[in-house]
């Protein structure tokens, strides 16, 4: 009899998890839906005319017409969107003004350098990020505990390309401690062969040690920035929720029972503080996204972020919608990546799904 | 009974009027706003660059368009005669260009938030009060803005309506007010089925005067709260859009287009680029603690 309901249970608890799934689900392809019709109503009141765009501006008026229907702008906006869409699913984001390749090709070829940067600056800012916070909260109100809010303040506050301009000053223009802008010095580009497209990692699988240390010092830079940034949003979190674990029953049980102190702390306290501090880092994650775009114009980082300011001031529109939407579409991925590895973590969660 | 001090008459625990009860409120919360001196900073500087803004003829000793000689004056650096911050590659004096370019950014802020934050009300409360159908259309629009990172969704807006000033204002502006929302929206739900709300509904108001004369003032004190602590945003933002040439247009005394300009001449002229940036930060340095210290003071919950 307990058998039965403990198994009931179970599987309506599993059921709800499902539903719970396929409704989020749901959300994020209509969110997407909404970013697709976001971009292709940019796309229209664009003043480039995107005829022009194809066939330039000395075709003859037959020619101008041709392309004009086949691009099915004779069509209601409707239509024409249900042909974005069509487009945009089979991986047609159009051609390039610029570069005359497929928008799709491009993105795949500057991607990897935006990963590389994103994930190394990520890495830098939750190492950093977690203990301060942890510090901060262990220490609240004291002297630490302003330290790392003004530290976090000044990240907030710099303009990254700012920072980003004097970093290269100080540390490549006058020190010589790292390498300038771009991924990696052209005397390397071609003693590592592109596998993953991810220089650090290619390069050590490779053991090509020289090219890695090269690469190394040119992405410690401005990766260091990106992670700053991250970093400032990643402390003040940690703190807050590590307050909150703080002030909670448990832990005056386990001090009660003789716990040492950093057991509390970095086990117990932080180890529930996790949960949420996970969604936290795949935001920043997500969040990085917007500050390379900056970040790579100042260190001439060939990413997606210049590709996007590169087709941007060149009026190059199909490009810039395929940056915009790839962008929008991770940023929607990680948002949703974080939601469920929340329902996987917590187990309150869980069980009141 | 003895005439009361002012200070007393403000902290009474028994006021007399209205007025004085209101006042009292604001006295007390200025009080503890004073005890926090980082936000005293903050305040300091927002106001230094209100003041700034207001009488950058004055202060600025220089015309910010117009450059001196170009044979003798081009690239001074810092503390030369009469140039404290030096000059630029066009021999502008750059502290009277950043004078000047305060104006810009205090009308970014201003602009932004005057824009923002009603469209946000009027989205987060009709979504809240209403609730259904409504409720949830509004915010799943909410959420689609909220789904792209916001400097990329000005990127391509900006890129749509053109590269200029106003057009950087709207598209920050599109791109801002999608938190207002889902905070308005937070507040009304906790307050829609309170029984003055339902008084005021048997009496025979309409939504529009509910959800105006009611919820709204409600909702005000938050949302401001955040405009404030989102205004450092906005001018981060701003200043990118004019580094990268979509925001203000040469020779207006941008900041972040003035730090774009003076890159070209960053190793040997490094006060160009550098000084612009030392006024955004402090700008966005102030703002950011006044909102801190704003939500500490109105916001109990937040404080820990």
């Amino acid at each position: 009899m307990s058998d039965t309901t403990a198994n009931g249970g179970r599987e309506s608890a599993l059921l709800r998890f499902l539903w719970k799934t396929v409704k989020l689900l749901a959300t994020v392809a209509l969110t997407f839906l909404g970013l697709l019709l976001a971009t292709f109503l940019i796309g229209r009141v664009v003043p480039v005319d995107p005829v022009l765009a194809v066939i330039g501006d000395r075709a003859p008026q037959s020619v101008y017409d041709r392309v004009y229907v086949e691009l099915g702008l004779d069509r209601p906006l409707y239509e024409q969107f249900w042909l974005y869409l069509e487009k945009v699913f089979t991986g047609d984001f159009g051609q390039s003004f610029l570069t005359k390749r497929d928008i799709v090709d491009d993105i795949r070829r500057v991607f990897p350098a935006t990963l590389e940067l994103a994930t190394v600056a990520i890495l830098i800012g939750t190492l950093f990020g977690i203990p301060l916070g942890v510090w901060a909260a262990v220490r609240q109100g004291r002297f630490a505990d302003q330290f790392v809010r003004v530290f976090g303040l000044i990240g907030y506050s710099a303009p990254i390309f700012w920072l980003g301009l004097l970093g290269l000053l100080v540390f490549y223009a006058r020190l010589h401690w790292v390498a300038g802008p771009g991924r990696i010095d052209i005397a390397y580009e071609y003693s590592i062969t592109a596998k993953t497209g991810l220089l650090l990692l290619d390069s050590a699988m490779q053991g090509e040690w020289d090219a890695f240390k090269n690469v190394f010092s040119h992405i410690i830079l401005p990766a260091s920035l990106l992670g700053y940034f991250s970093m400032a949003y990643i402390s003040r979190m940690t703190r807050s929720f590590m307050l909150n674990e703080l002030a909670q029953e448990y832990v005056t049980t386990a001090r009660v029972k003789g716990v040492p102190e950093w057991r509390i702390i970095w086990v117990h306290a932080l180890g529930n503080a996790a949960v949420p501090l996970v969604t936290v880092v795949a935001l920043s994650y997500a969040n990085l996204l917007e500050g390379s775009v900056l970040t790579e114009t100042v260190f001439a980082w060939p990413g997606l972020g210049q590709y996007l300011t590169n087709s941007l001031q060149n009026a190059d529109m199909n490009a810039v919608l395929g940056g915009t939407l790839v962008i929008g579409a991770i940023f929607v991925g990680l948002n949703l990546l974080s939601d469920l590895l929340y329902n996987l973590l917590d187990p309150r969660v869980r069980r009141h799904a | 009974m003895t005439v009361l001090s002012r200070r007393e008459w403000l902290l009474s625990d028994r006021p007399a009027s209205r007025r004085q009860a209101r006042l009292g409120q604001v006295y007390r919360t200025w009080l503890g706003f004073r005890s926090n001196w980082l936000a005293m900073v903050g305040l300091a500087i927002v106001l230094t660059l209100i003041l700034v803004a207001a009488f950058a003829d004055v202060i600025a000793p220089y015309d910010p368009v117009v450059g001196g000689d170009l044979r003798t004056e081009r690239f001074l650096p810092p503390f030369t005669d009469g140039h404290i911050l030096g000059t630029d590659d066009l021999s502008r004096d750059i502290f009277s260009r950043i004078v000047h370019g305060s104006r810009l950014t205090l009308m970014v802020v201003v602009l932004v938030a005057v824009i923002a934050t009603p469209i946000g009300l009027l989205v987060g409360t009709t979504a809240g009060y209403f609730g259904r159908w409504v409720d949830v259309t509004l915010m799943r629009i909410t959420d689609i803005f909220l789904a792209f990172p916001r400097l990329i969704l000005a990127l391509a807006f900006v890129a749509a309506l053109g590269p200029g000033i106003e057009n950087a204002i709207i598209a920050i502006a599109i791109t801002s007010w999608p938190p207002y929302a889902r905070l308005a929206r937070a507040e009304t739900l906790t307050i829609r089925d309170s029984d003055f709300i339902n008084a005021a509904r048997l009496q025979g108001a309409s939504s529009a005067r509910i959800l105006w004369g009611h919820i709204t003032p409600l909702c005000l004190s938050s949302v401001i709260i955040r405009v404030t602590l989102d205004m450092a945003g906005i001018i981060l933002t701003a200043a990118g859009l004019g580094f990268l040439g979509l925001g203000a247009q040469p020779p207006q005394p941008e900041w972040g287009a003035m730090i774009a300009a003076g890159r070209r001449f960053l190793i040997d002229q490094w006060w160009v680029a550098t000084m612009p940036g030392i006024a955004i930060f402090i700008v966005s340095l102030g703002f950011n603690l006044l909102g801190d210290g704003l939500r500490d003071v109105l916001d109990p919950k937040a404080r820990k």
